[in-house]
C-alpha cells in the first residue's frame, strides 16, 4: 500500500479533495461510511444452445464471482480489454439483466426481493449512460423531449419535466433555448454525449454508471465531457462507475480502480497505487502496453500478445495464467484468491504472485515489466 | 474547458443575440421535401380529385347511376348530354364511374388501414417481445405468406361468399402479413438500440416505452410500406368484383363494370374501357404518391 494514495485522507502533503457528499444529503441513509453499493459475488452466464433440441450445451462466463463496493462520492474506474466483461457488469449493476447468483445493496437496502428497494426506486438513484452517445437518443424526438422522459415517467408534470430538462442542458453547457429543440442529428457526438448526460441526470440520481461514455468521442471532445463530468460530480453528489478501456482516462478521472479479466476482478485499489505499483501481471502488461506521447519512445515488445482465452471454457487455475510470464504450477492447480476488502485505501490483487504463502517462486514479489521499451534516435537533421 | 469557463460559457451569451437555429420535426421537414416534388403533388391532386367527387358523388354526378334505358344502350361518348356514353343498360358511364370510385377508394382504403393497424401492431408485439411470441406470431404470417396474395384473397371471398364486407375482410387478411413483417424487422432494429434500453434505465414500463418510444420510430417504414398497397388493394378489389365475389350487381363499382361490359366489347369498345382506365389512373396515382413519399422520407432522421 502506498502511502501517496489519493484518497487515504492521512495522506500528509497531498491536497485532499473536497468532500464530495455533504453532511446535509437527505438521501443520504448509511452515512458516509456505509458503501453506496455493494455487489457481492455477481455472476452472469450468457447460455449457449444447440444441438436439434436447442438445449444448453454451454456458457460464456461473462461475470463470474464478482464483488467489490462502491463508496459515496468516489469515481470507481473499470478497466480491462475488449470482452472482460465490463458492459456486462453495468447491465447487472443497472439491473437490466438479470443476476444469475449474487446480490446487490444500494445504501444499506438489498436490490429486489420484498422488503428490498424496488427496481423502480433504484432507476431514481442509479442511471446510466452508454458508449454510443447516436444510439442512446430517440431519433425522432427532440432532446429536451428525451431528457424530460425519465422525471414523465416518475410522475412529473410536463411543463415541469422541460424546465428541468432546460435547466440541464444548461448545466451540460448546451444552451436550452438554442438546443432544446433540436433532434440528435443536429447535435455533434459530444453534444450528443451532453445530452445523454443530462438525461441520466434528470432523475438526480446519486449513483452514475458511465459505461466507455467518452471512448467513442474524440480527444479534445472526450476532455471536455470529463471536465464536464468532474463539475456536475460536484454540482450534484454524485459518485461515478467509470467503466473504460482507456488508461490515461480512468487515471484522471478514478478515485479507486478495478482491473477485470475474463469476467473477474484481478486488481481493485487506489488509482495512485494501481498506476505506480500493479500487483498483478496483468495490470503490469496493462500499463506498459499504454503509448508514450514522444514519439520516441517506442513499445518493441508487446507486453501481451494474443487474444483472452475463450470465456465458454477458461482456464484452470488462475484465469491470467495462459498469458502470464510468471505462470507457474501453482497458477494452473489453484484459483488465487482475490484478498478482503478492509478500508477505501486497500489495494487487492487476485494472484499468486502477492501472496508469500502461496508456493509461487516469485511469491511476495511485484511482477517486473515484460515489455521493451526502444529510445528511437531522432534522424539527425 | 476547466469548471470555471463551462460556468463562464453559460452566463455570457444570455443577454447576446444569437441566430436561431431552426429545428424541424420530421414530419415538416417531409412536408417540406414533397412541396418541392411536383410529380407527387400531382398525382395527389390527381388523388383529390377522384376523392372528392366520389364523396360529392350526388353533386357531381350528371345523372342517377342506377337509372337504366332500353332506348339509350351502349351509345358512343357525348350522345345527348352523356359525356362519356352510356353502357349495355342505358345508365350514363359518367355518373357510375363517380359512383364507382367510392367503392373503388373504400376497398382501396380501409383494407389497408385495417390491415396496418392489426399487422402493425403485430409486428411490434412480435418485434418487442421476441422469444416463442415471436415465433408464434410470425410463423402464423409465414402461413398466409406462403399463398399468393390474389389467390388468397379468392379463396378467402370465395369461402365466405361475396358482398363488399366478406370482400373487405379477404383484403385485409391478406395484407396483414407483409404490413406484419415490416412492422417486426422496423422493431426488431429499434429495440436493440441504446436509448431503449435507457428508457428502461429510467423506470419505464414496456407500453410507455412501446407507444413513446418505439411506435414513432416504426410508424415511418410501415406507412411508407402501407401507402403502397393502396393501389394493389384497388386492384386486387377490382379483381374480386371481376370475378362476381365483390359488390352486388346494381351497384356502381369499376371492377364490376369492367365485367359486365365485357359482353360489348365489339359493339363499343371504347366504352368499356373506360373502368378499366380508371382503375389505371387510380392505380397509378397511389402508386407514384407513395414513390413520392418514401423518397420523402427517407430522411437520416
Amino acid at each position: 500500500m502506498t502511502p501517496e494514495s489519493r484518497t487515504a485522507p492521512e495522506a500528509a502533503g497531498q491536497p485532499s479533495r473536497p468532500v464530495p457528499v455533504p453532511p446535509g444529503d437527505p438521501r443520504d441513509r448509511g452515512g458516509k461510511a456505509q458503501p453506496i453499493l455493494t455487489a457481492e459475488n455477481l455472476r452472469r452466464y450468457f447460455p449457449i444452445h444447440g444441438g436439434v433440441l436447442m438445449r444448453k450445451i454451454a456458457a460464456v462466463k461473462a461475470v463470474d464471482d464478482v464483488s467489490f463496493t462502491v463508496l459515496k462520492g468516489e469515481t470507481l474506474g473499470v478497466v480491462g480489454e475488449s470482452g472482460c466483461g465490463k458492459s456486462t457488469l453495468a447491465r447487472l449493476l443497472m439491473c437490466l439483466m438479470p443476476l444469475d447468483a449474487g446480490k446487490l445493496v444500494f445504501d444499506g437496502d438489498p436490490i429486489g426481493g420484498a422488503s428490498g428497494l424496488s427496481l423502480r426506486e433504484l432507476r431514481r438513484n442509479m442511471q446510466i449512460v452508454f458508449q454510443d452517445s447516436d444510439a442512446s437518443l430517440n431519433p425522432r424526438l427532440p432532446i429536451e423531449d428525451s431528457i424530460a422522459y425519465g422525471p414523465r415517467v416518475h410522475g412529473m408534470p410536463k411543463g415541469a419535466a422541460r424546465k428541468l430538462a432546460h435547466d440541464l442542458l444548461q448545466r451540460v453547457g448546451l444552451r436550452p433555448e438554442l438546443f432544446g429543440t433540436r433532434y440528435p442529428h443536429e447535435l455533434s457526438g459530444g453534444q450528443k454525449q451532453r445530452v445523454n448526460i443530462a438525461r441520466a441526470l434528470a432523475l438526480n440520481p446519486r449513483l452514475l454508471i458511465l459505461d466507455e461514455a467518452v471512448s467513442a468521442l474524440d480527444k479534445s471532445v472526450a476532455a471536455q465531457v470529463l471536465n464536464l463530468l468532474r463539475y456536475l460530480k460536484r454540482h450534484f453528489n454524485l459518485t461515478y462507475v467509470f467503466i473504460s478501456h482507456d488508461l490515461n482516462v480512468v487515471q484522471y478521472i478514478a478515485d479507486r480502480v478495478l482491473v477485470m479479466y475474463l469476467g473477474q476482478i484481478v486488481e481493485i485499489g487506489p488509482a495512485d497505487a494501481i498506476y505506480r505499483q500493479p500487483k498483478h501481471p496483468y495490470t503490469r502488461a496493462l500499463l506498459d502496453s499504454r503509448l508514450d506521447p514522444d514519439p520516441r519512445e517506442r513499445v518493441e515488445t508487446a507486453p501481451l500478445s494474443g487474444d483472452p482465452p475463450n470465456p465458454i471454457n477458461p482456464p484452470s487455475g488462475c484465469r491470467f495464467r495462459t498469458r502470464c510470464p510468471f505462470a507457474e504450477e501453482v497458477c494452473a492447480q489453484t484459483p488465487p484468491e482475490l484478498g478482503e476488502w478492509i478500508d477505501r485505501a486497500s489495494h487487492l490483487t487476485a494472484c499468486h504472485m502477492a501472496n508469500p504463502a502461496s508456493g509461487h517462486s516469485c511469491a511476495g514479489k511485484l511482477p517486473p515489466s515484460t515489455a521493451r521499451l526502444a529510445r528511437v534516435e531522432a534522424v539527425a537533421s | 474547458m476547466t469548471d470555471a469557463t463551462i460556468q463562464a460559457s453559460l452566463q455570457t451569451g444570455a443577454e447576446e443575440k444569437l441566430p436561431q437555429a431552426i429545428a424541424r420535426s420530421y414530419w415538416r421537414t417531409v412536408g417540406r421535401r414533397l412541396r418541392y416534388d411536383y410529380v407527387t403533388l400531382f398525382f395527389i391532386l390527381a388523388i383529390a380529385l377522384i376523392a372528392l367527387a366520389a364523396i360529392f358523388a350526388p353533386l357531381v354526378a350528371p345523372f342517377d347511376p342506377n337509372k337504366t334505358s332500353m332506348l339509350y344502350r351502349l351509345k358512343p361518348m357525348g350522345y345527348k348530354g352523356f359525356l362519356l356514353g352510356t353502357d349495355e343498360l342505358g345508365r350514363d358511364m359518367l355518373s357510375r364511374l363517380i359512383y364507382g370510385g367510392r367503392m373503388s377508394l373504400m376497398m382501396g382504403l380501409a383494407p389497408v388501414v385495417l390491415a396496418t393497424s392489426i399487422g402493425g401492431m403485430l409486428g411490434v408485439v412480435a418485434g418487442f417481445a421476441g422469444g416463442w411470441v415471436n415465433m408464434l406470431i410470425m410463423r402464423t404470417m409465414d402461413v398466409f405468406y406462403a399463398f399468393p396474395s390474389v389467390l388468397l384473397a379468392v379463396a378467402i371471398s370465395g369461402t365466405m361468399g361475396g358482398g363488399v364486407a366478406n370482400g373487405l375482410v379477404a383484403l385485409t387478411l391478406v395484407f396483414i402479413p407483409p404490413l406484419c413483417r415490416v412492422s417486426e424487422a422496423a422493431t426488431t432494429q429499434i429495440r436493440s438500440r441504446d436509448f431503449v434500453e435507457a428508457a428502461r434505465a429510467s423506470g419505464a414500463s414496456t407500453l410507455s416505452i412501446i407507444f413513446y418510444h418505439i411506435l414513432r420510430n416504426v410508424l415511418a417504414p410501415v406507412f411508407i410500406y402501407a401507402s403502397s398497397l393502396i393501389s394493389v388493394s384497388i386492384l386486387l378489389a377490382a379483381g374480386l368484383s371481376f370475378l362476381g365475389l365483390g359488390v352486388e350487381p346494381p351497384t356502381a363499382d369499376w371492377g364490376l363494370m369492367l365485367s359486365t361490359l365485357r359482353q360489348s366489347i365489339y359493339v363499343q369498345p371504347l366504352i368499356c374501357a373506360l373502368p378499366g382506365v380508371a382503375i389505371f389512373i387510380a392505380s397509378l396515382s397511389f402508386n407514384l404518391v407513395s414513390d413520392g413519399l418514401r423518397q420523402a422520407m427517407d430522411i437520416r432522421a
